[in-house]
């Protein structure tokens, strides 16, 4: 928390003094016709990406001159926010003069950056950064369809975070070579949640397939699995009292209570304790077991034999 | 000229509440419950803000109307105090909100449900109203407590308290309301209504921020939320904030006294405006005027985002709001829109105008012009309005 997030402020104080021209007179807000993209001798593309029932829809005009795939004219209709407005305005602008191919490479990153009055003070406050992701998205569309491929094509990589443009193998690799547990140090090393929080955990302003929070179970699952593998090629004889009823009780599980459950029976384990050279497992049998005769022959050998087998050969069972 | 038309957030001081208040910061300062002379020349004025704010909501002198610090720490007690009591215990296992209750219940509604309480989320219908037989519906033989609001913040959309109240008395079941949208907008009689705990807020009602109230019905008393030094009858520890409690009575005398004000005068201003509004094209108002508190309008501009409006009324001195203004730093969609659910394009469109009986003909001339501009230049902006590309799908893809 601390002393700036307490309070909070008014979104609006952290915009640059572009973002507020811009989102007050933008420069190439309207549409191109097919009229004036003819006299251009341009092809007219038209891209929509957003919803208004997200909160956010952009258009894109681009006037192609088919020969040198360069834009020639770039002009937006938005329904947004004012960063919305002033984020697509900058990226028409962006477009201008650049041949589609190029116009690709323009990222989300790219229209802040030119919408900052100083260079190191961000343009817009970090849940706004958002809006600026569309701008980016529609580019891909407009391109897609200018040269006729899926949008899908662009991306060299899954985007994680689209706000930060943090791609999951740089998430998988950072987390696991910084051994990371929580969002918050994601956040620190990548920037990844930072802005508008939607890519941290289900529930957030967009849909995700996978969000950080998965990333760091995955990780927490693989690290598990490594450590019960580790587990389980220890020496039972070396292991700590927990740790050996922990692999007592597992292979009992695994190995022998569904025999005993089918015959109406059970059994629990009560202590181990070490004997001179042996190690001795207390058991009790319980329901159809307590009474049968062969708990004292055949089942307690089957049991006693597993157990060596898998755990110990100095292993004596003793039903109680 | 600055004009502020986001009252239902917060209102202006009265000046004359203002100056009530004033001694109690340099002159009369000592601490109420001290045994001296600092102390004992305080108590004539409690007990007179005191007798102003039970009269104001017609509660008995042997009910409780316990002073808070916000209308959030009086919505966290009752839903935390039923939980304790009736929940963990065992004796209960369910409450019943609706889905349009202020955040400061629906949070502490998600917080208990996440203990193990069961909660009813109530819809409200198309018209944004909730629906008292959707109460009695809702209510089984485990629900502790029914808690719907008297007035919606976000629509001003009036709900059937008396009824619901009917309902609860009925099945033996605990009945809140959250009526900080009501006081000085509408008559409250507590004794009349069945009505378990009530909340209020002074500074709704131009009074000072920084004092809650809880109405708590004789035989109802709750655990405490805050322990301490037993002040407020051992239900509220803290220092009694003196200048606030003053303020608070002197703010609702005066919401009594001008409530036919409110009711009339308000009611005709706020409606001209809305018709003035509504003659835009494209323009939407969802609950019926008279269901609604006379001072509040929620209406949506067909393809204007609404922080975008925000901005171009801001940037002409205009005060407005996209609905509840504790929301307005996220990003998500008016809660009220969404729950009518009619046109999801609408979500994101809503703006509240809500007045005050400050609010003048003059300052809502002067908005409809500044609305008008802002709606002219932002539809044409608007990917979203009017003009479609020939030859263009103009459905847009979900992102």
């Amino acid at each position: 928390m601390g002393l700036d997030n307490l309070i909070g402020g008014t979104i609006w104080d952290e915009y640059s003094q572009k973002v507020t021209d811009l989102m007050n007179n933008p420069r190439n807000m309207g549409e191109i016709t097919e009229e004036e993209a003819e006299v251009m001798g341009a092809k007219l593309i038209v891209a929509d990406f957003g919803a208004e029932s997200c909160g956010d829809a952009v258009r894109l005009y681009w006037a192609v001159d088919p020969k040198t795939d360069v834009i020639k004219e770039s002009k937006f209709k938005s329904f947004g926010c004012g960063t919305a407005i002033a984020s697509s305005d900058t990226m028409a602008e962006l477009c201008k003069g650049k041949t589609v191919q190029e116009a690709v490479k323009i990222t989300n990153i790219d229209v802040e950056k030119a919408m900052r009055d100083t260079p190191d003070v961000p343009s817009v406050p970090p849940q706004k950064m958002h809006c600026s992701v569309m701008a980016y998205d529609v580019i891909k569309k407009a391109a897609a369809q200018y040269m006729n491929v899926d949008m899908e094509s662009f991306e060299e990589e899954i985007i994680i975070c689209e706000c930060a443009r943090v791609s999951l193998s740089t998430l998988r690799e950072v987390i696991r070579l910084n051994d990371l547990t929580t969002v918050e140090q994601i956040t620190d090393y990548t920037k990844a949640g930072a802005f508008c929080k939607s890519c941290i955990k289900p529930g957030g302003h967009e849909e995700k397939d996978i969000y950080l929070v998965d990333l760091l179970e995955e990780y927490e699952k693989e690290k598990l699995a490594q450590a019960n593998s580790e587990d389980s090629n220890m020496e039972f004889a070396k292991m700590t009292i927990v740790q050996k009823l922990k692999a007592v009780e597992k292979t009992i599980d695994d190995n022998i209570r569904q025999m005993l459950i089918m015959d109406g029976g059970d059994m629990e384990v009560l202590d181990i304790k070490e004997n001179g050279e042996h190690i001795d497992i207390y058991i009790r049998y319980l329901g159809a077991c307590s009474g049968c005769a062969s708990a004292s022959t055949g089942t307690l050998f089957a049991i006693e034999n597993i157990l060596k087998e898998k755990l110990d050969p100095n292993i004596r069972v003793l039903p109680i | 000229m600055r004009v502020y038309l986001d009252n239902n957030a917060t209102t202006m001081v009265d000046p004359q509440v203002f100056k009530e208040m004033e001694p109690f910061f340099v002159e009369k300062y000592g601490n109420p419950n001290s045994l001296h002379a600092f102390a004992g020349e305080t108590h004539p004025y409690i007990k007179t803000a005191m007798e102003k704010i039970y009269a104001g909501i017609h509660a008995d002198r042997k009910d409780s109307v316990v002073i808070t610090s916000c209308a959030t720490e009086s919505n966290n007690w009752v839903l935390k105090s039923i939980y304790f009591e009736y929940i963990l215990t065992g004796k209960k296992n369910h409450i019943i909100v609706s889905e349009v209750e202020h955040p400061s219940i629906i949070a502490t509604a998600k917080f208990i449900e996440s203990q193990g309480c069961k909660v009813t989320y109530l819809p409200i219908n198309s018209e944004g109203l909730i629906e008292a037989q959707s109460v009695r519906d809702a209510i089984t033989d485990k629900t502790a407590l029914v808690s719907v609001m008297w007035a919606n913040n976000e629509t001003g959309a009036i709900f059937p308290v008396e009824e619901i109240g009917e309902i609860c008395k009925e099945h033996g079941v605990l009945f809140h309301t959250d009526a900080v949208q009501a006081i000085g907008k509408l008559p409250i009689d507590v004794q009349s209504f069945n009505v378990d705990y009530l909340t209020f807020s002074a500074h709704k009602f131009h009074g000072p921020k920084g004092v809650g109230a809880l109405y708590i019905k004789r035989g109802r008393e709750l655990m405490p939320l805050l322990h301490g030094g037993s002040q407020m009858g051992g239900l509220r520890s803290g220092t009694l904030n003196v200048a606030g409690i003053v303020g608070m009575g002197k703010a609702m005398e005066q919401a009594i006294d001008s409530l036919d004000f409110e009711m009339e005068d308000v009611k005709e201003l706020r409606d001209e405006f809305e018709d003035a509004l509504l003659e835009i094209p494209d323009t939407f108002v969802v609950t019926p005027r008279e269901k609604r508190t006379s001072n509040t309008i929620l209406i949506s501009f067909r393809g204007i985002e609404g922080e975008s409006m925000l901005w171009d009324l801001n940037r002409a001195g205009v005060a407005a709001s996209t609905g509840s203004a504790c929301a307005s730093e996220e990003l998500e969609a008016n809660s009220v829109m969404e729950a009518i659910g009619a046109d999801e394009d609408l979500a994101h469109t809503a703006i509240r105008f809500s007045l005050s009986r400050y609010t003048t003909k003059e300052e809502l001339d002067y908005t409809l012009e500044v609305v008008k501009k802002a709606v002219k230049r932002l539809r044409e902006i608007s990917s979203s309005y009017a003009y479609a590309p020939k030859g263009h799908e103009s459905g847009l893809t979900a992102h």
